[in-house]
């Protein structure tokens, strides 16, 4: 189905655009306080860097840069991340995800503590979604056996 | 049992479309969310979150545990695709 193939434009545009794509996704997830964006969105745009990567080389190019392992085992950590800092308020003795307690942890005053908090889901979010994306188009993509040109 | 099951989808669908008359109207500013949910974000943001995107404030902390649900639901999206289309090669 994505078989290797050899064309130097797609190849040279592609290997140019994902550094600023992956920048821009992590500039989306950072930002997302001030501007549009936030975790869901930039979590997209980083998935969509791997996968114009499978789609411009093959498949094997993603799970070189990104194993399997590492990639399932992000899925779960984006979740983790973002149930953990509900738990870390818990433990600290106010509501589940009320992040405003972060601050008898964190150097900073409460309010400041609420949107650090804030980040820290959106980076749990962000990791998931892009983990996920890029996990369902390879099974999706080689018909569940990561190999190119798998399914004909 | 076909016309059965379109009966109950046809009943069904009339009184949703039914109950919508009681709505308010569209953008109405005199609507239950628009006199004491929206001005009350729109106005603390900055005090309570330091987060001027209003947006952001509320699906990431004051509906933080609507978010989790989402994420919780992208999470099994994944997994079910792994479970069900993963094999090893031939």
């Amino acid at each position: 189905m994505i078989r290797e193939f050899e064309d130097a434009i797609i190849q040279t545009v592609c290997r140019i655009l994902t550094p600023f794509l992956q920048i821009f996704a992590l500039y989306v997830i950072a930002h997302g306080h001030y501007s549009p964006g936030g975790g869901f969105q930039g979590g997209c745009i980083l998935g969509a860097s791997f996968i114009l990567m499978a789609i411009a080389y093959d498949i094997n190019a993603v799970k070189r840069r990104m194993s399997e392992k590492l990639n399932t085992l992000y899925c779960s950590l984006g979740a983790l991340i973002y149930a953990g800092i509900g738990m870390l308020c818990l433990i600290l003795g106010v509501n589940y995800l009320d992040y405003g307690v972060l601050h008898k942890i964190l150097p900073v005053d409460p309010v400041k503590a609420r949107a650090l908090g804030t980040l820290g889901v959106e980076i749990g979010v962000g990791i998931a979604v892009m983990a996920v994306m890029v996990s369902v188009f390879l099974n999706i993509a080689s018909g569940g056996e990561h190999e190119e040109g798998a399914v004909e | 049992m076909k016309l059965f099951a379109f009966v109950v989808v046809f009943l069904t669908g009339a009184a949703l479309i039914y109950s919508t008359i009681d709505m308010p109207e569209w953008g109405d500013p005199n609507s239950p969310a628009s006199t004491h949910v929206s001005p009350r974000y729109i106005e603390k943001t900055i005090v309570e979150t330091a987060t001027p995107n209003a947006v952001t404030s509320v699906l990431a902390d004051y509906r933080s545990y609507d978010t989790l649900g989402e994420t919780i639901v992208i999470f099994t999206a994944g997994i079910v695709c792994i479970l069900l289309l993963r094999r090893s090669a031939r």
